[in-house]
């Protein structure tokens, strides 16, 4: 059985570009950049150019602005803890009720010491309430952490205005810029961001590497302390592979943006356009919301996810649900219940990530196998009710 | 993903008995769309007391839906009395065991059990007994007892796998842990004042006499109490228990069962031949 992999904001394939250029880092030049041989010093210079290739992708002024991390979660947690430490006596956060584990998680955990945390609501779309935003911000607060676009729905924010709005009160913005790093065009030299987190896996590196963006003159402390790897800024031996990895990933990133923005776009609304025309009672959600042009969330009532995951599953169909039971947790994703979404549509959302590799054919099989399982589901479900074409009680 | 067992997997992606019997005689509700999982069993019971038919109609995860397709095989051609003593871990047992987090499928599956048979005796659905302790998904402290009592829980993590109370907001966790230390509490034996022997043997006699002949004898056997000496209790077996190969096994399940539940812990049943 062949895959059709689109689960794209869960992680991506290594590209074979990518692959190929991080492969001789484990055989023949395996040497640490710190070491004053030449064998070593030219790991250095490779981790150097991929310091500027990342650079390049982001609009940044200057390669010194780029740490390299483990993963998107620390470089998260790297940036929120060095505002709270870098400016003592500041006990207020602002971010969202939609952001990732790694900010959402960690904010709950200093808000049980001793931080205030302000969560901005976001509305049916999933849009951001700018007004209670910029109500949000007082002389008391550190730091505003705001994804730039959505995991889950792939609505995007307007982080660009929320980071002028930030400045011009004197206070730090980061962004977890996780999912919008290579689906859609950044330029951080006309920006008022500070910060900014990207995950090598999510655009074709391997796992294991994340980068964060710290602007030139921007107080910082590292998180990771050790030896002087990343100018001090992080202790720790290079991830000299992945480090080059993420480098070519991003240039790869830059050359094909328009292709994400066209064609993966159109494969993506063709996808999502035939699924609502076949099935009836679906909805996308954050549908009329500005999107990353990857993304689709698509809620099918009266039926439960993890049941669909695994029907789509036995056509090697990849793609993630936002129920409960697929989770792990009870409760349907916290993305869609802060949406409101309402129960009999969250526990069915299935979120498709496309990406530049997935083809027209692929896109044609989705569409014709999800129907009927669809249909299947509801058979069984004692919520549907097929002549009123809608979903009885939904208590 | 989830680790389901093949049988788990099977019963998915081919239930048994899905949809409803036509004619049915007993229906059992349970579960809403707000908590992710809802179960509606339809039976038909005939004269003679045996569920004929069973079909069912779920909205829930794989595993809710195999939990339900699995009742429905268990009980079919099954007598009412029977279909009662069917519990969660049944249900599990039956698919080959399910994942922790997704035990309360099968609560989901034994409590519809449990609603189409009192609907079939006409008793009035009973109204929510207890008090709410889980608000977020409508679970009770009666119900959160029992799942704790019958399947021998003792941490909130395990409560929320079982009944799904405490998987939301998290502001009942200590109520649940209450709960679990009531019925912790009342599990463990009490201590009893020390009984002097001949309060013991007449305990003992009583015992025998009330509450384990009769069992005995119903299967043509007996027992007969020779000697008390300390916590040892010598009986001798009769009828159909002296020929017994299993009256070892009787010995110690029910005789010192029930002497531990009604005279003391500590007496040990020894069998004397004669």
């Amino acid at each position: 059985m062949t895959t059709v992999y689109m689960d794209n904001n869960a992680t991506t394939q290594v590209a074979p570009e990518v692959l190929e250029a991080m492969l001789p880092y484990f055989h023949d030049l395996y040497g640490n950049p710190s070491s004053a041989h030449t064998f070593g010093g030219q790991v250095a210079h490779r981790i150097r150019d991929a310091r500027e290739q990342v650079a390049d992708l982001l609009g940044a002024d200057s390669p010194d602005e780029i740490i390299f991390t483990s993963c998107g979660s620390e470089s998260d947690n790297t940036a929120i803890m060095s505002a709270l430490q870098t400016q003592e006596g500041k006990n207020h956060i602002v971010t969202t009720r939609v952001e990732h584990p790694a900010v959402k998680v960690l904010c709950g955990h200093l808000a049980k010491n001793g931080y205030r945390v302000a969560e901005i609501p976001v509305d049916r779309e999933g849009r951001l309430d700018m007004d209670q935003y910029k109500e949000s911000l007082t002389q008391d607060t550190a730091i505003v952490s705001l994804m730039w676009a959505n995991n889950e729905t792939g609505v995007i924010f307007p982080v660009e205005e929320a980071a002028q709005m930030a400045r011009s009160r004197g206070i730090l913005f980061h962004t977890d810029a996780v999912q919008a790093v290579g689906k859609i065009p950044i330029d951080l030299r006309n920006s008022a961001i500070d910060m900014l987190s990207i995950s090598g896996h999510k655009l074709h590196a391997p796992k294991g590497v994340g980068v964060l963006y710290v602007r030139k003159g921007t107080k910082y402390a590292p998180f990771l302390i050790g030896g002087h790897q990343e100018r001090g800024r992080r202790g720790g031996t290079e991830n000299a592979a992945s480090i080059v990895a993420v480098g070519k990933a991003c240039e790869l990133a830059g050359k094909r943006m328009n292709d994400e923005n066209t064609r993966v776009k159109d494969l993506r609304d063709k996808l999502e356009q035939e699924i609502l025309a076949k099935v009836s009672r679906s909805r996308v959600n954050g549908g009329e919301a500005e999107r990353l042009p990857n993304t689709s969330n698509i809620s099918f009532e009266s039926v439960e996810g993890e049941a669909i995951l695994l029907l789509m599953d036995e056509f090697g169909i990849c793609a993630s649900s936002g129920s409960a039971c697929t989770s792990g947790s009870l409760q349907p994703s916290h993305v869609l219940r802060a949406m409101g979404v309402p129960f009999t549509m969250a526990h069915g959302s299935i979120r498709f990530s496309l990406s530049i590799y997935n083809t027209e054919e692929e896109v044609d099989f989705v569409i014709e196998k999800v129907p009927p399982i669809i249909e299947t589901l509801r058979e069984l479900s004692p919520f549907w009710k097929p002549e009123e074409g809608a979903c009885a009680t939904g208590t | 993903m989830w680790d389901y067992t093949d049988k788990v997997k099977e019963h998915f992606l081919k239930p048994r008995n899905a949809g409803e019997v036509k004619d049915a005689n007993a229906v059992g509700e349970v579960g809403s769309m707000a908590c992710g999982d809802a179960l509606k069993l339809t039976l038909k019971v005939d004269e003679k007391g045996e569920i004929e038919d069973a079909k069912f109609q779920t909205f829930g995860c794989a595993s809710a839906i195999a939990s339900a397709s699995a009742l429905t095989e268990m009980i079919k051609g099954k007598s009412l009395k029977e279909a009662e003593k069917i519990s969660n871990q049944d249900i599990a047992d039956f698919l080959g065991g399910l994942p922790k987090e997704k035990m309360h499928c099968s609560v989901l599956g034994r409590q519809a059990l449990e609603a189409a048979l009192a609907n079939y005796k006409g008793e009035t659905v009973k109204e929510q007994e207890g008090e709410i302790v889980c608000e977020c998904f409508g679970v009770t402290d009666l119900e959160i007892e029992r799942a704790v009592r019958e399947n021998n829980l003792t941490t909130v993590e395990e409560v929320t796998d079982y009944t799904k109370a405490g998987g939301g907001c998290e502001s009942c966790h200590d109520t649940i842990r209450e709960i679990i230390a009531k019925v912790r509490d009342e599990e463990r034996p009490v201590a009893r004042p020390k009984l002097s022997n001949i309060k013991k043997i007449k305990m003992i006699e009583e015992t025998i006499e009330s509450e384990i002949r009769p069992s005995l004898q119903q299967d043509g056997g007996d027992v007969e109490l020779i000697d008390v000496v300390g916590n040892r209790v010598l009986v001798a077996t009769r009828g159909a228990c002296a020929t017994c190969r299993a009256s070892e096994i009787t010995l110690k399940s029910l005789v010192e069962a029930k002497l531990h539940e009604f005279v003391s812990p500590e007496l040990v049943v020894e069998e004397v031949k004669e």
